[in-house]
């Protein structure tokens, strides 16, 4: 025999159940606003920067109360693209955000992605980094002004490593190329898994010039193997002495930012939910703090500047990889 | 002996009990993720980061050591038994390892692996302590030219794979190559080969296909014969312990390996793959009986496995003394190092010398630790092969799958599994040697980018791979290698032919003078 609730019965729990809640609301405040159940995509390989901004994403959400039941899941591939495309057509019952960059926009016209960045909601930039274009220290090219003069006088001869082809680094050495009124295509770019593999020939003198995260190149800044000769930030960075693109006469300003995005399917509800979230992420110590070890800079906007922005940034790169002639 | 008091020092952290403890936590979990398919250190140690955020680094940092260095004795234990390579550092164990599990000597190949393990984590460990900075300059001496001469001699490993029928090897080979060429190429961004499918603009990866080929091949074709033909029964024969002939065939790979190994870990694009091929190559040039190779050869499991444990050390060499991460694993331990707040480059040793120096002090224990945990587990291990043929293979399956799937959460790569897997059945049937194949498919890209590099720095001058000292020397032993046997073998079929017509003139002689008699 099934006993069926009584109507009296059922309008108790409501009732009981919405004072609860209501006490809830009173006591705990602002930790009815938790997210549940979030997950999180890093479409890149653990260890990378998307994957490790992703993991403090979710360590700083649980600390900070913002959200409960965090997942990673890292889906690599392609410089962001596969990752992309399965967060544009998931369908989940839970939140979803997606961690992402500049690389991500390269790599979508460079793949000729079926997705791109239109079909999915900017949540927040989050963080920064500066490009540094470093020469070991014994290379006879003592600054930028040394390097230019190379360059313009034969463009083939200075080899420019980077990151992989159409990335970050790549776009730079066009767009100052294009700014000291070299053809962009006549850069000599080599192309490197980044990381170590970038950093030993930097540090071997095997390609004329090094480009990557001022921070990565830091420690041998320090050991005096490597320097700077300049950086693409609007300021020198504080702390160090290395000129600006600005101040060497190119007037370019450049940071490989990082962000992240909500889907464009998610309710204006829930949108606005994660917004909340991100703002209240990047307001805490906890953030600052790891900030403050990774060297990452903050670079926080909020999703409609962020929006603004990126379209911008769009142009500016899909202009820059066509003058490159990765992209017809 | 400033380096034996900081070591001495770096004993007295990583011994204390708490320490220890996270040492023997690092071992197994370590083992365990080496064992288990597509979980690899990397992935473990970014996992577990948020979790250790609370403890202090030089624990932390004792563990993450005893994960990798753990996974890399777990990884072949697959590789051996299952002929399922868990990472690409222990596909060439696959080949021998296995051959030696089906016949009843896996306890065998799998000790030898876990001492040449212990042997040469050893080793290198002492030349980690020692001659690091050495080592790295010299590390750096290596662009692209000089990778790519590297290459270049590790491809000479394909001789010794051949099988019997230079035409079905090469083709073996140049499939390999093609496969290779699938994805991004990464010196002009555009797509090769990939047909409009997004998931195979990152190329096809060498485990996946290590795993169909070895694997699922070798699963299918026994299946398709299980009917016709009587099993080969593979459990364990005889004793499980190494016996005198096996030690005595299996130390010098163990040092050779070593000696393979850490130098080429310590290159910035070196990696745990070349090392094991030429371990491989350099074993069967050297062997008294090479025609075992391919058929369960002791010293083409000691020598590669060595191998493989030393090039992981030899990656910590440039971490711990440049900050320069050579591997995924090395890349998340430099992210872990940030974490603490730690400047990870030239001057950590001057700044931490505690965590540096008890984190080399537990490598020691921990390969220790590693052969205490591995050489009982060789017994379990081997039980495995007890179960029934058609389970065990069932099971293969769903760990070949799982472990496919769970690389890059890639639904694409269980069909490149299964299509691999196909082909490799097919080459079994028509009598086509697989490993040429893996070897094309690991070289042929890496070999192709730093060619390429090497020639967009030179600006199109080719010279550059013989007027670099190194990449000269290291092209000339190549030719060396393959011309070598060939000379021999001419003079000795010349020597052989010689003998005969001496033999054929004797007997004419005496055929001659018989009826004289």
């Amino acid at each position: 025999m099934r006993v069926q609730p009584s109507g009296f019965r059922s309008n108790l729990l409501k009732a009981s159940l919405a004072v609860l809640l209501a006490a809830g609301a009173v006591v705990a405040g602002p930790a009815l606003a938790e997210v549940k159940g979030l997950e999180i995509i890093a479409p890149a390989s653990p260890g990378g920067g998307w994957d490790q901004h992703a993991r403090t994403l979710q360590q700083v959400l649980q600390n900070q109360k913002l959200a409960s039941g965090i997942q990673v899941a890292n889906i690599p591939g392609a410089g962001g693209t596969i990752g992309l495309a399965q967060f544009v057509t998931a369908k989940k019952r839970t939140p979803v955000v997606l961690v992402g960059g500049q690389i991500m926009l390269g790599a979508i016209v460079t793949n000729k992605s079926a997705v791109t960045l239109d079909q999915v909601a900017p949540l927040a930039r989050l963080t920064g980094e500066y490009t540094a274009i470093v020469v070991p220290t014994d290379s006879p090219i003592r600054s930028f002004g040394d390097l230019l003069q190379k360059f313009k006088a034969d463009p083939g001869s200075v080899s420019w490593g980077g990151g992989s082809a159409g990335g970050s680094d790549q776009i730079l050495a066009g767009l100052i190329a294009k700014a000291v009124g070299v053809d962009p295509a006549k850069v000599n770019y080599v192309a490197t898994a980044g990381g170590g593999e970038l950093l030993a020939s930097a540090l071997g003198g095997h390609v004329t010039l090094g480009m990557g995260g001022y921070n990565e190149f830091a420690p041998q800044f320090q050991a005096g193997k490597l320097r700077a000769i300049a950086v693409s930030s609007p300021q020198r960075l504080p702390g160090t002495d290395t000129p600006t693109l600005k101040e060497q006469g190119v007037d370019l300003e450049f940071v490989n930012w990082r962000g992240v995005f909500a889907q464009a399917s998610a309710k204006p509800a829930e949108r606005k939910e994660l917004e909340e979230a991100v703002a209240k992420v990047v307001a805490s110590d906890e953030w600052k703090e790891i900030l403050k070890q990774r060297g990452w800079i903050d670079q926080y906007q909020p999703a409609d500047q962020f929006g603004a922005f990126l379209k911008e940034e769009r142009s500016r790169i899909e202009g820059t990889l066509k003058e490159i002639g990765l992209v017809q | 002996m400033d380096t034996l008091a900081a070591l001495g020092h770096g004993f007295l952290v990583a011994l204390t009990p708490y320490n220890l403890l996270w040492s023997a936590i690092g071992v197994t979990v370590g083992t365990a993720v080496g064992v288990l398919p597509g979980i690899g250190p990397a992935l473990t140690v970014a996992l577990l980061l948020p979790v250790t955020y609370h403890l202090e680094p030089t624990s932390a940092f004792i563990m993450f050591a005893g994960i990798y260095y753990g996974a890399m004795y777990g990884g072949s234990t697959t590789s051996i038994l299952l002929n399922a390579p868990g990472e690409s550092g222990s596909i060439v164990t696959a080949i021998d390892g296995h051959a030696m599990a089906r016949q009843g000597r896996g306890a065998q190949a799998l000790a030898t692996a876990a001492i040449g393990s212990f042997v040469a984590g050893t080793i290198a460990t002492v030349a980690l302590t020692f001659v690091a900075p050495l080592m790295v300059k010299m590390a750096l001496l290596f662009g692209p030219a000089e990778y790519f001469a590297l290459m270049v001699l590790a491809l000479t490993t394909v001789t010794a794979v051949l099988g019997d029928s230079l035409a079905r090897g090469l083709g073996s080979l140049f499939l390999g190559l093609a496969l290779g060429l699938v994805g991004i190429d990464m010196q002009t961004g555009q797509a090769r080969l990939a047909f409009g499918v997004p998931e195979l603009l990152d190329g096809i990866d060498t485990v996946v296909v290590a795993v169909g080929l070895f694997a699922v091949g070798e699963t299918l074709y026994v299946a398709s014969r299980f009917r016709f033909e009587t099993e080969e029964i593979y459990a364990l024969k005889g004793s499980k312990w190494m016996s005198r002939e096996d030690w005595s065939r299996s130390w010098k790979p163990w040092l050779r390996g070593t000696l393979l190994g850490f130098p080429i870990g310590a290159l910035p694009a070196g990696g745990s793959e070349i090392p094991t091929f030429l371990s491989y190559l350099v074993e069967k040039r050297l062997a008294k009986r090479p025609e075992e190779f391919g058929h369960g050869a002791i010293e083409a499991v000691a020598g590669p496995e060595a191998a493989n444990n030393a090039s992981a050390a030899g990656v910590l060499a440039p971490l711990l003394s440049l900050g320069l991460p050579t591997s995924a694993t090395a890349a998340i331990m430099l992210a872990a190092f940030q974490q603490y707040g730690l400047q990870p480059g030239p001057t950590l040793f001057d700044s931490n010398p505690e965590l540096v120096w008890g984190m080399i002090a537990s490598l020691y224990i921990g390969n220790v630790l590693l052969l205490l945990l591995n050489l009982p587990l060789v017994g379990l291990w081997v039980k495995l092969l007890l179960i029934p043929r058609p389970w065990l293979y069932a099971g293969i399956l769903v760990f070949s799958t799982l472990g496919a799937y769970t690389l890059n959460n890639n639904v694409v790569d269980l069909v490149i599994l299964w299509v691999i897997g196909l082909v490799g059945f097919g080459m079994r049937v028509l009598n086509v040697p697989v490993a040429p194949c893996v070897v094309g498919l690991i070289l042929g890209p890496l070999a192709e980018q730093q060619f390429r590099r090497a020639l967009a720095i030179s600006q199109g001058d080719a010279s550059v791979f013989v007027t670099h000292p190194i990449s000269a020397a290291l092209l000339a032993v190549a030719v060396l290698l393959v011309a070598g046997p060939m000379v021999l073998r001419h003079r000795q079929r010349m020597a052989e032919k010689a003998a005969e017509k001496a033999a054929a003139n004797k007997a004419a002689g005496r055929s001659g003078t018989t009826p004289a008699l």
